[in-house]
């Protein structure tokens, strides 16, 4: 099991508005992304995420740079209502603030294979 | 024989308020008023034809033809039998594809019925964008009307996004426009169309608009697959039926942290296993479900 604790010192002007956040605004938005917000790098392949095991600060905003090295990805996380999808040759910028604390799982929600379906991850939000 | 399966959870679907209901309204003017005599389908979901895995399933090979048996050992024979979706077990393998999709259809025209109808589950369709499912069993999604019902079915799958998408939300929307808001009708699909448990990818992404669309009809329910096991919601007056698979079973939604495949059980072979009969009972104006077990079967 991999942990990547992250330390977290961002300071944050944008206030997301809670769930259902559209990809073309989070996408608009990550373009905007101040130089000081944490970018976590994640890479999509068959059938898995690395790193799958991801710790957050509440309220602390971060980056998520999303790539594939295969296929066509999905990353989602349900709890927060937001997604992108994962295309080989583009990194996809995805900003969150984890407004609550707890233990959620990411997924790909696009189909990708026989193996699709174990295709998920962690992200633990701490106070 | 059939007649020997231990035939359990008989759902009386009105005391859950999802029952569908068949009675006399009007359908779709001077097309459906034909016969609205009581009848019976079966519904067949998630035989991943292909699907190998001793530890989950070591009669792999024999579930499916063990279920077509049963059906043809039933002692009054349905009207039609309808699979919905996941067909086979994907693969990347386009070839491989079209070998499984083959040797389904040869298996199950086996069925001693004289109508069974299609449709895809992700496994069939999400990675070609339902080429090869087009090419054994034609469209994905389409209508057809039997004996005053009007059934639907959608293909919320060869969208590897899950999605119905706009074109056939229009399709839908010119559809339900022909008939009466009363008319009695059937929704076949493969994935929930209402937000199950997003979390293990138990969703369809513009699931609401369908629903939403769907609502403006009083009599609607929805029976489909893809959660392999029995499942009962409400949205609004529209009741949803999840049934079982005929290959392996999964964890109740949200019952543990991970999805992951219920192994075999030696000392109960084929649990969870099974397939449904749904039959329209005219003269209580509702349908009942029969969850048949395929362990049960001798």
């Amino acid at each position: 099991m991999t942990r990547n604790l992250i330390a977290l010192h961002a300071t944050l002007l944008v206030v997301f508005a809670g769930a259902g956040l559209h990809q073309f605004a989070i996408q608009s938005w990550a373009r905007e992304t101040p130089n000081n917000e944490k970018t976590i790098r994640i890479s999509a392949s068959t059938f898995e995420f690395k790193p799958s095991e991801i710790t957050l600060k509440k309220d602390v905003p971060v980056v998520f740079e999303l790539t594939s090295q295969d296929r066509r990805h999905g990353f989602s996380l349900p709890d927060f209502h937001i997604r992108a999808d994962v295309q080989p040759g583009n990194a996809e910028k995805l900003r969150f603030v984890p407004r609550k604390v707890g233990t959620f799982t990411v997924l790909c929600d696009v189909f990708c294979g026989d193996q699709h379906e174990e295709m998920t991850g962690t992200i633990r939000v701490v106070d | 024989m059939i007649h020997q399966m231990h035939r359990r959870d008989f759902l009386k679907l009105a005391g859950i308020g999802g029952a569908v209901f068949v009675s006399g309204a009007t359908l779709r003017a001077g097309q459906m008023q034909q016969d609205m005599g009581a009848f019976y389908f079966v519904q067949i979901s998630d035989t991943h034809w292909g699907f190998t895995g001793p530890a989950i399933n070591p009669d792999s090979q024999g579930t499916l033809k063990k279920a077509i048996a049963a059906v043809n050992s039933l002692e009054q024979r349905p009207d039609f039998v309808v699979f919905t979706g996941d067909l086979t077990q994907t693969t990347d393998d386009p070839a491989v594809r079209r070998t499984r999709m083959a040797e389904f259809r040869d298996i199950v025209s086996h069925l001693n019925v004289k109508t069974v109808r299609f449709m895809p589950g992700e496994h069939d369709a999400s990675l070609d964008r339902g080429d090869a499912y087009q090419e054994f069993f034609g469209d994905m999604h389409y209508t057809f009307d039997h004996k005053g019902v009007h059934f639907i079915v959608l293909d919320n799958v060869s969208d590897p996004t899950a999605s119905v998408g706009e074109a056939q939300l229009d399709w839908l929307h010119a559809d339900l426009k022909q008939i009466s808001s009363d008319a009695r009708i059937v929704v076949l699909t493969h994935r929930p169309l209402f937000d199950l448990a997003p979390a293990w990818d138990w969703a369809t992404r513009d699931g609401d608009a369908v629903i939403d669309t769907l609502l403006q009809h009083e009599n609607v329910t929805v029976l489909y697959g893809h959660i392999h096991q029995e499942h009962h919601h409400m949205t609004g007056h529209i009741a949803h039926h999840a049934a079982k698979s005929l290959m392996w079973a999964l964890p109740e939604p949200g019952s543990v942290p991970r999805k992951v495949q219920i192994p075999w059980d030696a000392t109960s072979p084929y649990k969870g296993l099974g397939f449904r009969n749904v039959k329209a009972d005219t003269a209580q104006a509702r349908y009942k479900l029969e969850e048949l077990s395929l362990g049960s079967i001798r």
